[in-house]
């Protein structure tokens, strides 16, 4: 039975059986100077740590291997609890177990955290180990500065490229799915143009092939409310104040993105909330407000501004077509055997026409591409709700790879 | 043309068996309008078609995908639009033409990205048809045109020979032509085929660009 967790930082849907239980993130490091990791900008760093899950068992063959990319705000942690009082399983917890969608009794699910990420993979917030911790006396003398903006802009294909170390590491030469939604999307799909050879399908959820004019103007005033923050120090807040009022306005805008006006309606209307300590001024009023105060304060609880920014940014400058006249020529690299496209009806931040376009390229290219408009209410949202549809058609689909 | 077979009397989608038998083994094929997918099967297991449908209701699309068949959600007109010359062997629309907005741009579509186009259409020129509409003076009903007037999705009824008409019309050559009749009394198809828009229930035509 699934049930839907109130008044969580994230929609999280639980199910009884198939769980994979209590699970561990590990951490695989590389890029160890003098061969530090060159980022598209050019610049380079290293070492380079990605912090990694997995679930389920590598076969002999070695060829049931499903990857499963995370969005703007996740981690490794897809599935299970890391401990048995842990509030909350990983974020994609209903999708990947025994029997799930990613059925963790026939494939090897794998997940890692991103580049410049914060939740144990290097990012801005990690400690530059060649830093000098005396130069700094907000520092921690034993370990070193924090990277801050000293951390090089990270683009989709950095990405792609570092974790592609750790597939070469654990010995996986080929992938049968790489599965994403959002960010993790365009993760999956960049994976596909870069090393084709390894990439036997593709399940593409509320994605697009590049973020549009809408996309980079939320994002933008995210960007201005944590630079205006007088916390903010030019990234320089580790050891001291956190720019925590701008990550929560941030959040808070990000948040509305993830929802729909159906939705909100049905959620929270024009309810009032019941004690309001402020009742002449401009304190929160309603429950939707009252909803946005929680997930701005446990967000920044939990997430590096840092990171916020530059994935944002990471998310803005992707274009699947960059470099080719068209999205067309460009996946003309791609060589999956299978695609699988999902976009939802009420999704206003990836919508529609952008999945479709991405459709529409596969089948210019011959490629065995299916494409589902699933209707559904929670915006953006959905493709961590609708897990019912998405379970059905991931698993028939997953299934017809033989 | 050998005869058709139907598998049982009450199969109302005989012009399946016409366009299983029509398209070659191995073909790329698109079927606009596919349903729950039960032709694409059909046609992967019977002639190994590399096939993909085009489909507007969710719940068929959701079909499709537990059937493993490869399905594009969307408006036929408007998808098909999307997709590049020639790259079907066969594109098929099938008893879907009167329900288009534009079935003149449809069939010059699936000329464009298809070879070949098969359309299976509802004759309304059917002699039972107009004999309804004569006798009783009311939109005729049959077991191919079931729905009343005012909530139907048959928009662009048409006969054969107004069909062939519009294809000769827009340069359309049209390569075999096949004519069903499964209402009683039955008539020998010889008869049906000599005299198809007075005695054909359902026509299905092969079309190729002149």
């Amino acid at each position: 039975m699934a049930v839907i967790k109130e008044h969580g930082e994230f929609p999280v849907i639980e199910s009884a059986k198939g769980s994979v239980g209590i699970v561990e993130t590990r951490h695989f490091t590389f890029a160890h100077p003098p061969r530090p990791f060159t980022f598209e900008s050019g610049e380079s760093l290293g070492p380079v740590t990605i912090a990694y899950e997995t679930y389920g068992e590598l076969n002999e063959a070695g060829d049931n291997v499903i990857l499963i990319e995370h969005a703007l705000t996740g981690s490794a942690h897809v599935a299970g609890r890391h401990n048995p009082e842990d509030k909350y399983p990983g974020w994609w917890d209903v999708m990947v177990g025994p029997g799930r969608a990613f059925d963790t009794e026939r494939y090897f699910v794998l997940c890692s955290n991103v580049l410049g990420g914060c939740y144990g993979t290097t990012g801005p917030s990690s400690i530059d180990t060649k830093s000098n911790p005396e130069s700094n006396p907000k520092s921690d003398p034993k370990s070193g500065i924090p990277y801050g903006l000293r951390f090089p802009l990270v683009s989709v294909r950095d990405m792609v490229r570092a974790q592609k170390q750790l597939i070469d590491h654990l010995g996986i030469k080929r992938l049968r799915s790489i599965a994403g939604g959002s960010l993790g999307g365009m993760q999956a799909l960049d994976w596909a143009v870069l090393y084709p050879e390894m990439v036997d399908s593709l399940i593409l959820i509320a994605t697009a092939p590049k973020a549009t004019p809408q996309s980079i103007a939320i994002h933008k005033v995210g960007i201005q409310a944590i630079m205006d923050d007088p916390d903010w120090n030019d990234g320089d807040y580790y050891g001291s104040n956190i720019p925590r009022r701008g990550l929560a306005v941030a959040r808070m805008l990000g948040h509305i993105t993830y929802l729909s006006d159906g939705w909100l309606w049905e959620k929270f209307g024009r309810k009032h909330i019941e004690k309001q300590s402020d009742e002449r001024g401009f304190g929160s009023k309603f429950e939707i407000e009252s909803y946005l105060d929680y997930q701005g304060k446990k967000f920044v609880e939990r997430f590096d501004a840092n990171t916020y920014l530059y994935l944002m940014r990471a998310i803005d400058l992707y274009d699947a077509s960059a470099g080719f006249p068209s999205l067309v020529d460009s996946l003309t690299r791609i060589k999956c055997r299978k695609v699988l496209v999902s976009s939802f009806t009420s999704d206003w931040l990836y919508p529609s026409y952008q999945s479709q376009e991405i459709v529409n390229a596969l089948v210019a290219n011959d490629l065995d591409v299916s494409y589902c408009e699933i209707d559904s209410l929670y915006g953006h949202d959905s493709f961590l709700l609708e897990h019912e549809k998405l379970t059905y058609f991931i698993t028939n689909f997953l299934t017809s790879l033989g | 043309m050998p005869p058709i077979k139907r598998e049982n009397e009450h199969d109302l989608r005989p012009e399946f068996d016409c366009i299983v038998q029509t398209v070659e083994r191995g073909s790329r094929v698109l079927d606009l309008g596919c349903g729950d997918g039960r032709l694409l099967a059909r046609l992967t297991e019977e002639k190994e078609v590399s096939g993909r449908g085009i489909e507007k209701s969710e719940e068929f699309v959701t079909k499709c995908i537990g059937k493993r068949l490869s399905v594009h959600h969307g408006d036929i007109e408007d998808v098909i639009t999307n997709y590049p010359d020639g790259i079907f062997d066969y594109v098929i629309l099938n008893k879907t033409l009167q329900v288009t907005h534009n079935p003149r741009a449809v069939i010059k579509e699936m000329l464009r990205v298809g070879k070949s186009a098969i359309v299976s259409l509802p004759n309304f020129a059917h002699w039972k048809i107009r004999l309804e509409l004569l006798l009783t003076g009311r939109m005729p009903k049959s077991p191919a045109l079931p729905f009343e007037w005012y909530d139907t999705p048959n928009i662009h009824l048409t006969t054969i020979k107004d069909f062939k008409g519009l294809c000769r019309r827009e340069g359309m050559a049209i390569t075999r032509e096949i004519y069903i009749n499964n209402q009683s009394p039955p008539i020998p198809e010889a008869l049906v085929a000599a005299l198809p828009n007075l005695l054909a229930e359902i026509g299905v035509f092969v079309l190729n660009k002149r």
